[in-house]
Formats: C-alpha cells, structure tokens, sequence
C-alpha cells in the first residue's frame, strides 16, 4: 500500500492521550470520570501498539491490542458494577468519600 | 488528503481528551471520550488496521461507552462538587508536575527516534485471523473467554441487591 503512514506523529499523540489520562486520573474527583480516564490512557497504549505494528511490519502488536480491549471490557464491567456498590453503600461517587482502609 | 485527515482525527481526539478531563459534568465527558474514540477508530484505519478500527467502534464506542453511560443514568449522576478534597490544590499541582515530568521524558525519547513504517504490512481481517487463531495465541485467546465470563459473574455479584 502506498499510503503515506504516520507512525512518528501516531505515537507522539498516544503519548498526549496518556498524558491527559494521567491528569484526569489524579485531578477528577468523580469515580466514573476517573475510570473514563483510565479507558483514555489504555486507548493510547493500543495507539501506540498499533503504531508500531505498523512500524515493525508484523501484527504481534495488533493481536495485543485486541486482548488489550477484552481486558478493558472485563475491567469496565467489573468497575463499574463495584461504582454500583460503593454508591449503594455511600450514596456519593465522590473519591475522597471513599477511605476506609486508609491506614 | 490522508494527511489531512489524520491530523483532523488528531486534533478531534486531543479535543474530545481534554474535554473529558475540563467536564464537570459526567455525562458530557463520556460523550466527549466517544468522540475520541471515533476520532482513534479513524487514525487506526489510516494506519492500515482495518479489523482494529472495527473493534474500536463496536467493542469501545459501542459496548464500554454504553456501559459507562447507562451506570451514569442509573445512578443519576449529578455535577461534580467543587469542594477542593484533602490535599487539595496541592496534590494537584503535584500531579501535573510529574505527569509533565513523564510526558517531557517520553516526548524527548520519541521527538528524536525515527520510526518509518514497514515497506510490507498487510492487517487484514484475514490475517488477524490466521495469527489470532494460530497455535501462538489460541490459549491466550480461549483464557479470555474465561476472563470474560469471571467478569460477568462478578459484575452480577458485586452490583446485586443484597451483595
């Protein structure tokens, strides 16, 4: 194929959207939004998984982006029914209302 | 116009991401990271994987985010409060220190390695296949159908009534 690739400038933005996922992770206050931040972050790992498959010339990296979305389902589902829980129990989505086993 | 087009999808997705982290309001930031994540289903396409762009859509945009959306409705999420939490602004200033730190760091790394893209590279659903499904990764593959259902199990057991 003669498509003009953008592996260099597709990592660079895998490593932007990394980024703005670790800044969400610690600056939102909100359970939902933390774990939206985390789905961020795992999109520019398989960005930047995908990008070098296509700079290595072999798909081992595309079949990691794969089960790197099974995982993101599974973790998705799982979090989202202990946000279930824990508002239950709370009433609040709040991070910092949830401390108990500070020690 | 391929070029063109990548950096459109770029800057939608970095939009969409800054969005999803600026919003007060939850229900806008999962819209927002759905209009990244097609933004991504786009710059995978470009990069030649077509079956990884399909995923994108239908496994991220499609079930997670729905998932993410319907909690947010059952639960009636409401603004987030502006009370500054323990630690406060400190922390977060903290926070944007080191993941500045981490993104100087890996940004310097990459800004100077060159990576041009395999002369060959075929990513078609055919081949995804034939690797998906060879001896190499079959048992990767079948542990996560076994991943998947401990993850609807525990799902339906930690969102119950009467956990």
């Amino acid at each position: 194929m003669g498509e003009p690739a953008f592996v260099h400038q597709a990592v660079l933005l895998s490593l932007v959207l990394f980024a703005i996922g670790a800044l969400g992770v610690f600056l939102r206050r909100n359970v939902i939004t933390v774990l939206m931040c985390i789905e961020l972050m795992l999109n520019g790992a398989n960005l930047a998984f995908v990008a070098f498959s296509r700079a290595a010339g072999t798909l081992d990296g595309q079949v990691l982006v794969f089960f790197v979305m099974v995982v993101a389902a599974a973790e998705a589902s799982v979090g989202l029914a202990i946000v279930i829980a824990l508002h239950r129990h709370k009433d609040t989505l709040d991070v910092d209302a949830f401390n108990v086993m500070k020690g | 116009m391929d070029q063109a087009l990548f950096y459109a999808a770029a800057a939608l997705a970095v939009v969409g991401a800054l969005v999803v982290i600026g919003q007060k309001n939850p229900i806008y930031s999962a819209f927002a990271l759905i209009v990244t994540l097609c933004s991504l289903s786009v710059i995978f396409g470009l990069l030649g994987s077509p079956f990884i762009a399909a995923l994108q859509v239908i496994v991220y945009a499609g079930a997670i985010m729905v998932l993410f959306l319907f909690v947010l409705m059952l639960l009636n999420v409401k603004r987030e409060e502006d009370v500054p939490g323990h630690g406060g602004r400190a922390m977060a200033g903290v926070a944007v220190v080191l993941v500045a730190l981490l993104a100087g760091q890996a940004g310097y790394v990459l800004w100077n390695t060159t990576l041009a893209p395999a002369p060959a590279f075929d990513a078609s659903t055919r081949r995804m296949s034939e690797i998906l499904f060879s001896p190499h990764f079959l048992y990767v593959f079948e542990a996560t159908s076994i991943l998947i259902l401990a993850a609807l199990v525990g799902a339906v057991a930690l969102a119950k009534k009467d956990a």
